[in-house]
């Protein structure tokens, strides 16, 4: 098991650096610069500029000097909010953009692994083809016309709910973002679970569990769930990265101060140090989960660790 | 004798392999594997092998892969549905707004000249508020008519789809195929590199690509956007592709390729790969609506395509804008591009089932 982690975190840690290396050849490889604009600078000003951000030192040290820096975790000053660090500017979006992912996905689970069991408990029924309609749906409708359509409905007709606007955790603000984010999720956590215990509903160990005599609900929740739960588990990983672009997109939509919103006006702005430090951040964040799923699933599956 | 034999044919079913390579006669149901001699020739009578592989012949083309699979696609009726409204809503596409200038006069870009028309209507009504066919779909901000930019935003979203489609297949399955016929150090390394870049928030690195690229022209920002697209989603490909050419390259097709002096590109990609269409289809299929999906979610926030040019999700933005006042102009591009996507998972999910039932997961 050890060794298993090991071999996992000397992939981990070269990837992170990787994504920003990347990242920051795209920002300095492509034309222009931050402080061009619509007119071109006077000479001098340009020169300050450039003295200032170390911008005249050659692009190795330069290299260098960001790279150390996101190492120590010290991600700089924005460019464009002036004398905010972006540190700062983390700490104060990502609790917004958790809180919305987590419920979401919380939310996901719970009606996905429901209706995806009751979907393979009565396979071929009409709940099966309702709800597996019903999670292709999910699948198809981009979030960004599911959540207008949530806000047009419960915000603009039944004037049940705000259109958009952030009041902290336990609000109304709180519920079109959560529901906008986890449709997709729900749907592909209801199939996976579908198909999950439709394979273990059909194996031996199933079999004997009814034939000890085991009751119905707890050949399901005993036996079956467990097994059948495992590609929910392994699902886990890319549903992170999923989850990334969808606050992007939820956080546009609502208007809501998180991580995704920031990103989008760092890239539109190129604002150097607040785009790689998200993306730092972000890879951190998602890479170290991933490697924690990877983790619970060779606990919950031995043959997957060599 | 020995167990090389091929089994006559109404023997009981044995497991084969899950693709049968095309024109050739289905694989021996017991596979050599490396290090085992071959044997050919000589044990087998030659009358014998001949009436047994005319028969063999013949089984093949009663149920051969293909025509099985299609009689399985038709059985299912979510994939007909599917398969139905994707040609539909293409043909529509290619040949609506042409259409809709011959009967009408109006183009996606045609802005109305008349002032009490510059206004958006709402569909099926007339600039005076009455019943009218002009506008099915009404008309966005400038007038201008939602069909037709619905069904020319349809032409640009499909293309995108297939275009960033066919270039991830291209670098996929060669990618793939190069790393599984080759095998060994470099094949772990080329897999080892596909790991290391499955974990990269690509999305991420597209948006700033696109950014920090924006093209000055729409033409410029669409190409950027094929390449960016095309070259994130190939890893999937690569995969698929390399487990089938693994499971194929000890077949004796190969073997006799290799032994008539076939060079290995040529057997990898003349031999190989035709082989391995089947799951390359299926996954085709299921990658144009998750493009798609991804375009329009990049035109959402902006990085997509540009004006004048609109797809699917640029309609679909611009109709978020006037949520509140002129719904039909998100309902309408964002319904049919849910349709279309809906459709196409049908699809992809019918030919999964239909093509490879042992790829039955999701």
């Amino acid at each position: 098991m050890l060794r298993f982690i090991i071999r996992r975190l000397i992939i981990t840690i070269p990837t992170i650096l990787v994504v920003i290396t990347i990242t920051w050849g795209l920002i300095r490889l492509a034309p222009g610069n931050f402080y061009t604009g619509d007119k071109a600078l006077p000479e001098a000003i340009e020169q300050n500029i450039r003295e200032k951000y170390g911008l005249d030192r050659p692009w190795h040290e330069q290299y260098l000097r960001t790279m150390g820096q996101i190492l120590r975790l010290d991600f700089g000053t924005s460019l464009r909010y002036e004398g905010k660090s972006v540190n700062e500017i983390i700490a104060r979006s990502l609790p917004v953009s958790a809180t919305v992912g987590i419920l979401a996905y919380l939310l996901a689970l719970i009606v996905g692994i429901t209706v995806g069991s009751i979907a393979a408990l009565k396979q071929n029924s009409k709940w099966d083809y309702a709800s597996m309609t019903l999670a292709m749906l999910g699948i198809s409708i981009p979030n960004f016309v599911l959540g207008p359509i949530l806000v047009l409905f419960f915000s603009l007709t039944l004037y049940w709910l705000p259109p958009s606007r952030w009041d902290g955790f336990p609000s109304k603000s709180v519920i079109l973002p959560v529901i906008t984010l986890s449709a997709i999720y729900m749907a592909y956590i209801a199939r996976l679970t579908r198909a999950g215990m439709l394979e273990v509903l059909r194996s031996d160990y199933i079999r004997t569990a009814r034939s000890k005599g085991l009751s119905e609900t707890q050949v399901v929740i005993r036996h079956a769930l467990r097994g059948g739960l495992l590609p929910v588990v392994s699902y886990t990983g890319p549903a992170l990265a999923f989850l990334l672009t969808g606050t992007v997109v939820v956080e546009s939509l609502f208007v809501l101060p998180g991580l995704g919103k920031y990103f989008i006006q760092a890239s539109l702005n190129r604002d150097e140090p607040l785009i790689l430090g998200i993306v730092a951040f972000i890879s951190m964040t998602l890479l170290t989960m991933n490697l924690l799923v990877d983790i619970a699933y060779g606990y919950l599956d031995p043959r997957i660790r060599q | 004798m020995n167990d090389e034999r091929p089994p006559p044919p109404d023997e009981p079913e044995r497991p084969k392999p899950a693709f049968a390579p095309l024109g050739m006669p289905p694989a021996p149901p017991i596979r050599p594997r490396a290090g085992d001699i071959i044997h050919t020739g000589p044990e087998l009578a030659v009358g014998e092998a001949d009436v047994r592989s005319a028969e063999r012949a013949e089984v093949v083309t009663g149920t051969s892969l293909w025509r099985d699979a299609w009689r399985r696609l038709l059985k299912n009726k979510l994939a007909v549905f599917g398969m139905i409204m994707v040609a539909t809503i293409t043909l529509a596409s290619i040949t609506g707004p042409f259409l809709i200038k011959q009967f009408t006069g109006l183009t996606p870009h045609y802005i109305p000249t008349d002032i009490a028309a510059l206004k958006s209507l709402p569909p099926f009504t007339a600039t005076d508020g009455s019943f009218s066919w002009l506008h099915p779909m009404g008309t966005d901000n400038q007038g201008r008519d939602l069909l037709a930019r619905v069904l020319q935003g349809g032409q640009i979203s499909l293309m995108v789809g297939i275009i960033a489609t066919l270039m991830s297949l291209i670098i996929g399955v060669s990618y793939g195929a190069v790393s599984g016929y080759l095998g060994g150090r470099l094949d772990s390394l080329m897999m080892r590199l596909v790991d290391v870049l499955y974990s990269l928030p690509y999305i991420i690195i597209v948006i700033v690509l696109l950014s920090m690229f924006r093209s000055q022209t729409a033409r410029g920002q669409l190409i950027l956007l094929f390449v960016a697209l095309g070259s994130v989603s190939w890893l999937t490909m690569a995969r698929i592709v390399r487990g089938q050419i693994l499971s194929l390259k000890n077949q004796e097709f190969v073997l006799a390729a290799r032994a008539t002096g076939v060079s290995t590109p040529r057997i990898i990609f003349w031999h190989l790969v035709p082989n391995t269409i089947g799951p390359v289809i299926v996954y085709a299929t299921l990658t144009i609506p998750t493009i798609m999906l991804t375009e329009a979610f990049l035109s959402f926030l902006g990085f997509g395509v540009q004006p004048p040019i609109a797809s699917w999700g640029s309609l679909t933005t611009d109709g978020i804008q006037n949520i509140a006042i002129f719904p039909w102009q998100l309902i309408c591009p964002g319904v049919t591009m849910g349709l279309t996507l809906f459709s196409l998972n049908f699809l992809g999910d019918g030919l999964r089932d239909a093509l490879d039932p042992q790829m039955r997961k999701v």
